[in-house]
Parts: C-alpha cells; structure tokens; sequence
C-alpha cells in the first residue's frame, strides 16, 4: 500500500470511529426520558396552538406575531410556534441538554472513565458539540414539521401571502419555511455553545443547565432596556426573530447573512473557551 | 477463569535484550491543592509484571497519584511515565494498553450493565467494532455477570456496581492494570474472586497496581508494595524486603524473665515482658541469633525461643502512625 493509501486508510479509520462514538452519544441523549420528554413538548405546542385557534378563531391582532394568520394558512402555524417558544422554551430544552453534556458525565464520574478509554479530550467536545447541534436542529424541525402537519390538517396550506402582501406559490413558501428553520436552528446553535461552556466549567449538572438557562434570559432582560440600545445589535438573543426576514418579498439575504454570522461568532467564541478550558480542566470528580 | 492475552508481547519483546522500562515510574511526582500538598514529591517505580500494592491510610494521596499517572489530574511537579511513555503526553498510545478503576466504578445509572460496557467500547477509537459484542461477553462473564447484565445499572447492588468497573477495564487485552480499591464492597466470594483475578493476570505477564485497605489481601497477591502517609511514599519495593527491613523480634520463653530482661537490655535490646514466662525482645540492625548466645552465656534457662516477623499490618502501622484521625 502507498503512504497516501495508508494514510486515507487511517483517516477512514479515524472518520468511523469518530462516526461510532457519535452514534453512541446521539443513543444516550435520546434514550434519555427527561429529553424525549422535552422534545415531546416541543412537539406538543404547535398542535395545542393549532387547536386553541381553531375553536376560538382569535380576532386581527390578537396574541402574538402570525397568530391572526393562521385560520387563513397553516403554514403560519410554523412561524407562530417558533415565535412563542424562541424566547423562553427552546433555551429551557437546549440549556438542560448543553448544559448536562460534559457536567452531567463529570457529576456521575463517568467522564474520568471516558478519558482513560481513552477519548482525547478535543475528540469528546467535538462529539458533544455534534450532538448538541444535532439535538438544536432536530427540535426546530420537529417543531416545525409537527406545526406544518398540524396546519395543514386544521386549516389547509395556501399560497403563502407575504406580510408585505404579496403571494408566493406553496414550493416557493415551503422553500422559505426551510430558511426559517434552518435560521432558527444556526441562532440556537450560538446559544447552545454557551450552554456546552458553562458545562465544561462545572461538575454540577443542575447548575450548569440552570446558568445556560439564564444566559438566553439575562441577554433577553438586557434586549429589553432601551438605555442599553447601543449594544442591543450585538446581544446573543437580538436577532432571534429575524427570521421574519424571510416573509417579505424582497428578503434582505445580507442582514440575514450578518445575523447567522453573529449567532456562528458567538458559537466560535463559546467553542474555543470551552476547549480552552476542556484540555487544561483537571478531573477530580 | 480463562486469562486474556496480552495487548502486547511482554519483556521477551523488548530487542536486544534491553531492560524493560518500568511499567510506572514517576519522579518528584507532587500535586497541591490550594495550599495542601496531597502528593508531595514521590518517585514511585512498579515493576513490569509486578502486583504492586499501593498502601496508605484514608487522604494520603493515593487516588490523586492514579488520577495523575492517567493523565486525569497534571502534577504540581514531577513527572510520569506509563509503560515506557511519559504522560500525559502520551495519552493516546498508552491508556489503550491499561485498563483501570479508579475511586469506584462510574456508569449511566439509565443504562444496563450491558450497554455501559457497549457505551465504553464505542468511545475506544483503537478497538474493532467487529468484535465489541464478543468481547463484552468475555468480560462480562471473566467478573461473574453475564446474569445481571442486562439489569439497569442503578438497581446494581454495590458489589455489583464494581464487578462491572472491573469488567471495563478488562474489555480489552491489557499491559497494566490500574486497580483503586477493586474489593470495596464486594462479598467473600468476591473479593476471592479478584484476588484470583489478579493472580491470573499477573501470572500472563500483566503488571498490577492495585491500592487497598485490605491489608491480607495485599499480603496475599502482592508482589511490591508502596506506602503512602500524608502525601509521601515512606517504603517502596519487593514485599519481603520491605517487610523484613521492619523490626524482626524475638520471643523468649523462659522461668527467668527478669534476668533474662536485665541481661538483653544491657546488650542493647529493647525486652519487655508480655506475659508471666515470656518476654520480647527487638533490636534493629542485630541479628537474633545473638539473643540465644546471651542468655545462655548469663544461665538464664530457655524454654522456647521464636523470631516474630512483623505481618503488613503491623508494619503499615508503624510506618503510617497509630493515628486514627486523618491527616491534613
Ligand atoms: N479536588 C480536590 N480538591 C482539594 N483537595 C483534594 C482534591 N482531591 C483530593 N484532595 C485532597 O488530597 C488528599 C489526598 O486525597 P486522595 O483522594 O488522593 O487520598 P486517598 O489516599 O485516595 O484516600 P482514600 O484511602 O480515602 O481513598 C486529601 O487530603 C484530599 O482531601
Ligand atoms: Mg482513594
């Protein structure tokens, strides 16, 4: 064999059990009953939203953003699930995982036995933070895809009308609806990076979630002092809903792009702490 | 209980005959804690193929000097090397080759025993996921658990609980073996159990550091011992040196104790009398031949003359302190 075919081979080698350790992450977080759970409720809001709306039939107005839409097209349920659940339901769901994913293994003790395996320990952030982002994207998909469904069965998909009036055919809107979620999903990321900092910084699980939880709220309560308007645009949670973007009809990719580069900076800079901090960090536990 | 080969030949393999590097050696090794010195300076050195005991009262630094030869905790000073590389540098090349428990097992209460072990073979990038399931099985069955295997591991009892520790760290053929307490908790059969064990590795070339409070048993399997007192290594080597290097003494039977006393005493003994007809006598650096000699010499009649070596207990004690309240 040629040195290049060895070393393809060992890359291969290493790409698989890379793959191997990853699967048996993604099984543990699954398997876990209090994520099923969360995820389960994630799943559940869309469906109860749908139906509050379709036996009171809300006024023009009422509630929050979308939500007067949604009789008219279910597709809005999509963006009204996301709405109410971005600013405090989804930090509570990726806070406890993020924030369970390195304290929890430490508070256990399994984390010492992992690392005389031995898993290196830039190997075990990089599988902990493929897990997280998978587990990021994998509830704003199923929150959408049960909101898609559930519209769609209560109150039919339309042609989307824009909020700037116009209407795009239903590829053009579910093509949208793909940006939305993909937006919503690299904003939570740079949110769920934090959550896995704070975890590497403590053995205890429950304050490591709690804490993740509070950086999505701290950056929300200072979102909301107009005093501080100065540093607004660079808050972690500021652009959240700028998902809205994607509903007019000239989207403006640019502050898009901005914005997922600002939520990937802060993901960067989380990451590269908790890495810092992961190689040095002494396991006494 | 079949033996596992070995992850790599032994000694044999060493080329040109060279001496093997010891399977642990440290140097200087310190760690502190804030201002606490857990470990202060050791230059532990365990054999290849040596079961060494490593020995020390509850806080004497122990555990931390584990935690620091597997990479887990960085010295203070002082450094390590495991099987010839020096750590944690070398991490990735060496912890391969060692199997170990330390401070008790950890797993995913959640999980079954089964998967746990699954879990552990799925992190290890060196091992061949075509073989994981036999593997586990031969592990799980060399501790005595392929029953309770697919019990979830929180209704594990604690003998239990460290059975499947030990089963993790025999998941794969080892060189050495990194034991903290391997027998806590665990019933007679048990412990004999590991006691077995251990003698069975050790006996395919295998290098064991195991640390225990079980002092018999120690004596029973060791090869080596180390012991620990406040962070210092106070002795270190071969069992029966260490053990011999303690004060041998003499007991005397005879109906003339007083004089018998009087006489060893003026020759530089430490006598006492331990009971109406006995007296014992201990004198470092003397040998106890000598003590016959001098009694016969002054007419004092023998009846019995017996050399009491110290066991490991009594030597443990004398070097750590009768203390019971720890240290620091
Ligand atoms: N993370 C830590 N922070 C502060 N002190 C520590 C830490 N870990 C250990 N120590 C201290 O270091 C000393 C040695 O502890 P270690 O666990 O190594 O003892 P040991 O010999 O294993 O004891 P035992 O026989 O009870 O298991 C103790 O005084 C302990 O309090
Ligand atoms: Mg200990």
């Amino acid at each position: 064999m040629s040195s290049s075919k060895v070393a393809a081979r060992q890359r291969g080698l290493r790409l698989g059990s890379f793959a191997r350790l990853y699967r048996s992450e993604m099984r543990l977080l699954l398997a876990r009953r209090r994520n099923a759970a969360l995820l389960a409720a994630l799943v559940l809001i869309p469906l109860f939203i749908g139906v509050a709306v379709k036996v009171s039939n809300p006024e023009h107005g009422d509630g929050p953003p979308f939500l007067d839409r949604i009789t008219g097209n279910g597709l809005f349920l999509v963006f009204t699930a996301l709405t109410v659940s971005l600013p405090f339901f989804f930090p509570l769901v990726l806070g406890v995982v993020a924030g369970d994913a390195v304290a929890g293994e430490a508070s256990i003790g399994t984390l010492r036995y992992l690392l005389t395996v031995p898993v290196s320990r830039t190997r075990l952030l990089m599988v902990k933070t493929c897990a997280v982002a998978t587990f990021t994207v994998l509830s704003a998909v199923l929150m959408s895809a049960m909101a898609l469904v559930a519209g769609a069965g209560l109150f039919g998909v339309h042609a989307l009308v824009l909020l700037s009036g116009d209407t795009v055919g239903i590829g053009a809107a579910l093509l949208r609806t793909a940006g939305v979620i993909a937006y919503v999903s690299i904003a939570l990321f740079g949110f769920a990076a934090g959550g896995l900092l704070i975890s590497t910084l403590t053995e205890n699980p429950l304050a490591a979630m709690a804490s993740a939880v509070s950086l999505a709220i701290l950056s929300a309560i200072l979102d909301a002092v107009p005093q501080l308007s100065a540093i607004h645009p660079a808050l972690l949670t500021d652009h959240w809903l700028g998902f809205g973007e994607l509903l007019r009809t000239s989207v403006d990719t640019s502050a898009l792009v901005r914005w997922s580069l600002l939520h990937l900076a802060y993901a960067a800079v989380f990451l590269s702490l908790a890495w810092t901090r992961m190689i040095t960090k002494d396991v006494t536990s | 209980m079949a033996a596992p080969p070995q992850a790599s030949a032994g000694p044999a393999a060493v080329p040109n005959g060279a001496a093997p590097a010891p399977a642990v050696r440290t140097h200087g090794l310190t760690r502190h804690f804030g201002s606490q010195v857990a470990v202060d300076g050791i230059d532990l050195e365990v054999p290849r193929g040596a079961v060494y005991g490593f020995l020390g009262p509850n806080g004497s630094g122990k555990t931390t000097t584990i935690r620091m030869l597997l990479g887990l905790v960085r010295p203070t000073a002082g450094d390590v090397e495991v099987l010839g590389e020096a750590m944690p540098g070398r991490a990735g090349d060496v912890l391969p080759r060692v199997g170990a428990l330390i401070e008790g097992p950890a797993f995913h209460p959640y999980l079954s025993g089964r998967a746990n072990l699954r879990r552990l073979d799925a992190a290890d990038a060196t091992s061949d996921p075509r073989t994981s399931r036999a593997r586990i099985e031969q592990a799980l069955a060399r501790v005595g658990l392929t029953a309770a295997a697919g019990k979830r591991y929180r209704n594990y009892s604690l003998g239990m609980k460290q059975r499947l520790g030990l089963a993790g760290a025999l998941l794969r053929p080892r060189d050495l073996l990194v034991l903290d307490e391997p027998t806590n908790g665990l019933d007679p059969q048990g412990t004999r159990e590991v006691r077995r064990l251990v003698r069975d590795l050790a006996a395919d070339g295998l290098t064991v550091l195991v640390s225990s409070h079980l002092l018999s048993e120690i004596e029973q399997v060791a090869t080596h011992v180390g012991m620990m007192s406040a962070g210092r290594l106070l002795r270190q080597g071969p069992l029966g040196e260490v053990l011999s290097a303690g004060t041998t003494s003499v007991r005397v039977e005879t109906p003339d104790v007083d004089r018998a006393r009087t006489c060893l005493a003026g020759a530089g003994f430490t006598a006492r009398v331990t009971g109406p007809d006995t007296l014992t006598a201990a004198m470092p650096d003397r040998p106890v031949e000598d003590v016959a000699a001098l009694l016969v010499g002054v007419g004092v009649r023998l009846r019995g003359l017996a050399v009491e070596r110290p066991d490991l207990e009594d030597l443990f004690v004398a070097v750590t302190g009768e203390g019971f309240d720890v240290q620091q």
